[in-house]
């Protein structure tokens, strides 16, 4: 996180591509996913993606003791992100707040089409998102760590999910934000797709993009996804070690 | 077209063959593509392709035989935890006939049982029965949770892993189809017993599971290992696959030995004593 602090003076007035990091502007942050961390749940994974660190974990098939919220025909799916008090410089108030609560609900969005429900009628899935750490893009971070978590409990799924984040900072179209970058950057682009089919199961945008900037990053985004794919299938497969 | 291996492990999404070959098990078709849904091995048999989960939740098919724990008594039934995602229930007519007695004097809450699933109904609700010949309470022993889908391992090709297991630690063993064994015998040998049940689970994946673990039963009792009948084992490679395949062998293959096995003592259905030792390892 210091490294970025440090180099974002880099970018005054000139047009050049430097990014904290001496990323290039299709590149990833550091990633590194591991599967099956937690020995309570079903399933669960770790990931770090630059300075985020989040922790995913699936619990269910269970019974669902809702019963107003139980479907005839399918499982639902329900999600919770937290963020710690610590994950973040200024301490963050425990709880739930609007925020969070947003990002709970599309997280559960972005995975549910890829996850087949209707082999589970009248249960639940529950998936459980910690962020220990931020550093801009923790709902990408999330859905890509819960999809991971999910397939470690053995739930059938059409696909992974795969959330990137693409945008505008310094007047260039960048993929997978910082923090800084988000915050001064002019737009902020987050997609979840299942990267096989390449359909979109998530978009958000926060800023402003002309429409050929706004084609560009879905391109960024849209290309990012195979790397974290790529890690999440070895993250799976070094479980058992393969 | 095939682009996997037989044994392959695939993750969900995978692309696993073209439409020459037939959609298995934990697998899917989608735009005239063979596609894995589950984290597992691939296992190939002529033209149909299909995927074996290493990781799974019991769903209740009538005719199991499943290990469940008492959570709740009713006015005229017992509630069970059966380690699913479907609680069972078990209706006081099915023990005690017409005749009307207090529930919770024959099974208290916490109480473990050996029960049959009679049925599975349409909003999911499995009634469960105590008809059989070794069906009932256990008393003492310890619980073991491992994944469904490894029971056919644990017990391994005609049980052969589970009576090493039995005859190395002189324990009593049952296992359920829901995942959930009981073990019963000296609280040294449960241990040693209950080590190496979760090590085959961790390891089912793997082949030349039943020499390993012979080696190591060995090793946790203090004995040389005997070198006998090294024939028999290249047989046992992978034997998951073939007793998983087919839905109905699974069934056969497990409820064979489990009914081979169970002492006489389990038969007692009116017994209302409290195990005592039965909770201990559970809260693990």
């Amino acid at each position: 996180m210091n490294i970025i602090i440090t180099n974002n003076n880099l970018s005054t007035g000139t047009e050049t591509s430097a990014r904290a990091n001496n990323r290039a502007f299709d590149e990833l942050r550091n990633l590194k996913i591991e599967a099956g961390v937690l020995e309570r749940a079903d399933g669960s994974a770790y990931l770090e993606m630059g300075g985020n660190k989040v922790l995913a974990a699936v619990y269910g098939p269970r019974e669902l003791f809702v019963r107003r919220l139980m479907q005839p025909n399918k499982a639902v799916l329900r999600c919770k992100y937290n963020m710690a008090p610590f994950s973040v410089d200024d301490r963050k108030r425990p709880g739930p707040d609007r925020r969070s609560v947003e990002i709970s609900k599309l997280t559960s969005e972005a995975l549910t089409p890829a996850v087949f429900l209707e082999k589970f009628p009248r249960s639940t899935i529950d998936v459980y998102i910690e962020v220990l750490e931020a550093e801009g893009g923790t709902r990408c971070a999330g859905i890509t760590a819960a999809s991971v978590a999910l397939a470690d409990a053995g739930i059938p799924m059409k696909d992974m999910v795969v959330a990137c984040a693409a945008g505008k900072s310094d007047g260039n179209v960048v993929l997978d934000l910082s923090e800084i970058e988000d915050k001064e950057g002019e737009a902020d682009l987050p997609i979840a797709l299942m990267p096989r089919t390449g359909e979109i199961t998530l978009i958000q945008m926060d800023g402003h993009l002309t429409e050929d900037e706004f084609k560009k990053a879905m391109d960024l985004a849209i290309d990012g996804r195979m790397k974290i794919n790529e890690q999440q299938k070895t993250a799976i497969k070094n479980r058992y070690g393969d | 077209m095939i682009f996997v291996e037989d044994k392959e492990i695939v993750i969900p999404g995978d692309i696993l063959a073209d439409e020459e070959y037939h959609s298995g098990r934990g697998t899917f078709k989608e735009n005239n593509k063979i596609c894995s849904s589950l984290v597992g091995l691939v296992a190939i048999r002529d033209k149909k392709i299909s995927v074996i989960p290493l990781q799974s939740k019991y769903i209740p098919k009538r005719g199991d035989v499943v290990i469940g724990e008492i959570t709740d008594i009713r006015f005229s039934m017992w509630n069970l935890d059966i380690n699913s995602p479907y609680s069972g229930f078990l209706p006081a007519s099915d023990v005690f006939g017409k005749e009307k007695k207090e529930l919770n004097r024959t099974f208290d809450v916490g109480d473990v049982l050996f029960l049959r699933v009679v049925d599975v109904d349409e909003v999911k609700k499995v009634k469960l029965g105590l008809k059989g010949r070794e069906l009932g309470k256990f008393r003492g022993g310890i619980l073991i949770n491992i994944t469904p889908t490894k029971v056919p391992r644990l017990i391994g090709k005609k049980g052969s892993m589970i009576n090493m297991i039995k005859d190395e630690t002189r324990c009593e063993v049952i296992v359920g189809q829901n995942g959930v064994v009981w073990v019963k015998g000296e609280p040294s040998m449960e241990r040693v017993a209950e080590k190496v049940i979760n090590i085959i689970e961790e390891q089912a994946h793997t082949s030349g599971l039943t020499d390993r673990v012979r080696d190591m039963l060995a090793k946790f009792l203090g004995h040389e290992p005997e070198d006998t009948e090294p024939e028999e084992n290249e047989a046992e490679e992978f034997e998951i696959i073939p007793i998983e395949i087919e839905g109905s062998d699974e069934i056969e293959e497990s409820e064979e030995t489990v009914e081979i096995e169970i002492s006489e003592e389990l038969g007692e259905v009116e017994e209302s004593e409290k195990p005592d030792e039965i909770k201990e390892f559970k809260e693990e």
